[in-house]
C-alpha cells in the first residue's frame, strides 16, 4: 500500500470525523430544542444525531487505522489505545486518543441506556463536552497542514456551529419558565430534617 | 347490640386529655394481633383523609409485605384550608391517635412510627409531642414527630414519605406505592389521624360498631366549626346543628377544595356516608361542609379556589402546572365578566383533560371541583360568559 | 398484553413520543401526552417500542398490564 496513500486517508477520513462530529454535537443540543420543522419531525433530530455519530466512528476507525499502520510515522498500537503514550506530538495526539475513549463510552451507555437507566447514561453523556473540544485541539495540534487555508476554514465552521449551538442551547434554558418555579416550588417543600 | 363510640365524648375540648384520664376513662388498648384487621373490616372503617379507602384492606397489604420493618406514618398533615377537625382530634385526643399508630404498629409489624403534623399547626405539634412524652419508653423509643411544610400536596402519602426520607414534601411517581416500599424502602402505612382515633375505639369495643364522622362546618352558618356526627345521618341535620344555613338556594362545597359543589337543598337530605356520596358521583373527602349563600358568586369563589390550588402544585408534572393555571385564569376572566372568545369551551375542554395526568391526585381534585362547579353554577357561568352579566349579584338586588 | 405508562415527573413535554405513535398518543395544549387507554395492540407493538426507545428522558414505559393488588 502506498504510504501516501495511508496518510492521506488517515488525515481525510480525520478531517470527516471531525467534521460530524460537530454535527453531532449541533445536533445534540438541537434535539433538545424541540427543534422541527416543515416535514422534519422532532424525533428525527434525535435520530439524526444518533446516526450521525455512529457513522463518525466508522470514519475515526479509519482514521486510526490507516494512521496508526502508516509505517511513515509508525506509531503502533500503543498510540491508539494508550492516552499521551504516543513519542510524536505527545500531548496533541494523545488528546485524540483520549477523545475517542470517551467517545465510546458515550456511545455504549447510549446503545444501553434502557439497562443502566437514565441517570448513569446522562452522567457520562455529559462526557461529550470533553469529546468535541478534544478532537478540534487534536487536529490542530497533530495535523500537519493544519493552518493550510482550507483546513482552518473547515476548523472555524465547525467551531463556529457548535458555539452558535451552544449559545442558542444556553439561552434556550434561561428562558425556561418552567425552572425557576420548579425550583421556587421544590424550596417551599423542603425542609432541613432534624434527626 | 352495636353501640356508637364517639371521639369527643370525654372531658372537655379546651385542653388535651391526658394520658391518666384517657385510660380511667376507656381501660387499656388490647394487643394487636391478625384480628384486629378482621374487627376493621366488621365494623367498615374508611379513611377519613379523603380518600375513604377501606382500613383493613390498607393494613392487609402492609401487613402482608411487612417483613417485621413496615413503618405506621401518622398523617395530620392537614393542609386542606378549611378543614379543623384533625387538628381537634389531635389537640385534644392525642392518646387516640397514639393508641391507634400503636394498634397499627403491633398488627402490620412495624418498628417505627411517624407522626407528621402539619408546620403551621403548632398547638397540635406540641400537645402530640407532649403526649408522645407520657407514653411507654418503648413507644418513645420507635416514635418520632415532623413537622410537614405548610403545603397542600404535603399531606399526600408519597408526599409525606419522600419528605421523612429525604426533607422533600412532594409527591413522588408510583409504582411503587407506598405501602409496597415507603419510609427507607419499607412498606409504609399511612393513615389519617382522625381514622387512627376511630381504630383506637373500634379495638376496644370489638363486634359491631357504629362510626362517627367529624364534619368542618364553615362558611354562612351561624355555628362555624367542628362537629361530630352519626354515619348515615344526613348533611341537613348536620346542618341544623351549626345554626344554619339559613336561607335555601345556596351552594355547598362538600369535602373542601378537594371536593365539589353541590346544590345546598339536594344536599340537606343526603347521607353523610363517603361511600354513598361517591357512588352519587360526590366525596365526602376530609369533611369540610362550606355553605356558599345565593348571594356569593359561585363562579367567582370556584376561580378563587381554583388558582390557590394552581398555586400550590408541586410544579412537577407539565398537565397540573400548565393546565390548572390556563383554567384558574380563564374562569377568573370569566369571573370578572370579561371572558375571551371561546372561554367556557376552553375550560370544560381543559377540565376533560386534567384526571390522571400527574403523579398525583392534585389535577384530578381540581378537575372534579371544576367540574362540579360547571354543574352547580351552570347558570352563572353562561350568564358570566355570555352575557357578561353576574347572575348572584341579580338574585341579591332582586331580594 | 401490554399498555403504556409515561412517569409524569420525568416527562418533560418533548413530544417524540406522539410523533412516533399518534394513534395512541396525542399532545394537550402545552405539549404533553395524553395516552389512549387500554393495551397496545400487536400490530403497533413495535411503534410503541420505538417510542418507548426514542423518549428523551426515558419516561414513557411498557408494561403488562396490572391486575391492581388493592383495589376499592
Amino acid at each position: 500500500m502506498n504510504n501516501t496513500l495511508l496518510w492521506y486517508t488517515a488525515r481525510a477520513a480525520g478531517i470527516v470525523s471531525l467534521v460530524f462530529l460537530s454535527a453531532v454535537v449541533v445536533l445534540g443540543l438541537l434535539a433538545r430544542m424541540r427543534v422541527e420543522g416543515r416535514g422534519w419531525p422532532r424525533f428525527l433530530t434525535a435520530a439524526v444525531h444518533r446516526d450521525l455519530a455512529l457513522l463518525s466512528l466508522v470514519f475515526l476507525s479509519i482514521h486510526i487505522v490507516t494512521a496508526v499502520t502508516d509505517p511513515f510515522t509508525a506509531l503502533g498500537l500503543n498510540a491508539a489505545v494508550v492516552p499521551f503514550g504516543s513519542y510524536y506530538r505527545t500531548f496533541w495526539l494523545g488528546l485524540g486518543t483520549l477523545s475517542v475513549e470517551l467517545m465510546l463510552a458515550v456511545v455504549v451507555t447510549s446503545l444501553v441506556r434502557r439497562w443502566i437507566g437514565q441517570r448513569a447514561w446522562k452522567a457520562v453523556h455529559w462526557a461529550a463536552y470533553a469529546v468535541w473540544p478534544m478532537a478540534v485541539l487534536h487536529g490542530i495540534g497533530t495535523g500537519t497542514d493544519a493552518f493550510t487555508l482550507w483546513s482552518l476554514a473547515v476548523t472555524i465552521v465547525c467551531v463556529g456551529g457548535v458555539a452558535v449551538a451552544l449559545m442558542w442551547r444556553v439561552d434556550y434554558a434561561r428562558r425556561d419558565p418552567l425552572r425557576e418555579e420548579k425550583r421556587a416550588a421544590a424550596a417551599a417543600s423542603t425542609r432541613e430534617l432534624v434527626r | 347490640m352495636s353501640v356508637r363510640h364517639s371521639i369527643i365524648d370525654g372531658p372537655a375540648l379546651d385542653a388535651p386529655e391526658s394520658l391518666d384520664s384517657h385510660l380511667a376513662r376507656l381501660g387499656h388498648l388490647p394487643t394487636g394481633s391478625r384480628e384486629v384487621i378482621d374487627v376493621l373490616d366488621a365494623a367498615g372503617l374508611r379513611g377519613r383523609g379523603g380518600a375513604a379507602f377501606p382500613v383493613a384492606t390498607k393494613w392487609r397489604a402492609v401487613a402482608e409485605r411487612s417483613r417485621r420493618d413496615a413503618v405506621v406514618l401518622v398523617n395530620g398533615a392537614e393542609g386542606e384550608p378549611l378543614s379543623a377537625k384533625d387538628r381537634l382530634v389531635m389537640e385534644t385526643r392525642p392518646h387516640l391517635v397514639l393508641d391507634g399508630a400503636l394498634l397499627a404498629a403491633r398488627t402490620v409489624r412495624a418498628r417505627e412510627v411517624v407522626v407528621y403534623v402539619g408546620e403551621e399547626h403548632r398547638r397540635a405539634l406540641a400537645v402530640m409531642q407532649h403526649a408522645l412524652g407520657e407514653r411507654s419508653a418503648q413507644e418513645r423509643r420507635s416514635t418520632r414527630v415532623l413537622a410537614a411544610p405548610a403545603r397542600y400536596v404535603a399531606g399526600e402519602e408519597s408526599a409525606a414519605v419522600h419528605f421523612v426520607n429525604e426533607g422533600v414534601a412532594l409527591p413522588t411517581t408510583t409504582p411503587p406505592r407506598v405501602f409496597e416500599r415507603g419510609v427507607a424502602g419499607r412498606p409504609t402505612l399511612v393513615q389519617n389521624v382522625e381514622t387512627l382515633a376511630h381504630v383506637a375505639l373500634a379495638a376496644r369495643h370489638g363486634g359491631a360498631v357504629r362510626g362517627t364522622a367529624l364534619l368542618t362546618l364553615s362558611g354562612a352558618v351561624p355555628r362555624r366549626g367542628v362537629l361530630e356526627v352519626a354515619e348515615g345521618s344526613s348533611i341537613g341535620e348536620a346542618l341544623g346543628r351549626a345554626g344554619g344555613p339559613g336561607d335555601h338556594g345556596g351552594a355547598l362545597l362538600l369535602g373542601g377544595y378537594f371536593g365539589g359543589w353541590v346544590d345546598l337543598d339536594q344536599a340537606a337530605a343526603m347521607p353523610v356516608d363517603a361511600a354513598w356520596l361517591r357512588s352519587a358521583g360526590m366525596a365526602l373527602g376530609c369533611g369540610v361542609v362550606a355553605v356558599l349563600p345565593a348571594s356569593r358568586c359561585g363562579v367567582a369563589e370556584t376561580a378563587r379556589i381554583l388558582g390557590w390550588l394552581a398555586e400550590q402544585s408541586a410544579r412537577q408534572c407539565g398537565p397540573c402546572v400548565f393546565g390548572l393555571r390556563a383554567i384558574a385564569e380563564a374562569v377568573q376572566r370569566i369571573a370578572e365578566r370579561r371572558p375571551q372568545e371561546g372561554d367556557l369551551h376552553r375550560v370544560e375542554r381543559w377540565s376533560q383533560q386534567l384526571a390522571g395526568r400527574g403523579a398525583c391526585k392534585h389535577p384530578d381534585g381540581a378537575a372534579a371541583l371544576l367540574q362540579s362547579a360547571l354543574r352547580v353554577f351552570a347558570g352563572d357561568f353562561t350568564m358570566n360568559q355570555v352575557r357578561r352579566t353576574c347572575v348572584a349579584t341579580a338574585r341579591t338586588a332582586a331580594a | 398484553m401490554q399498555e403504556l405508562s409515561v412517569d409524569r415527573i420525568r416527562c418533560d413535554g418533548s413530544g417524540f413520543c406522539a410523533e412516533m405513535l399518534p394513534e395512541m398518543i396525542q399532545l394537550d395544549d402545552w405539549g404533553y401526552p395524553i395516552l389512549a387507554r387500554g393495551a397496545v395492540p400487536a400490530d403497533l407493538m413495535q411503534h410503541a417500542r420505538r417510542a418507548v426507545a426514542a423518549c428523551p428522558v426515558l419516561a414513557l414505559k411498557l408494561r403488562a398490564r396490572e391486575r391492581e393488588v388493592v383495589r376499592r
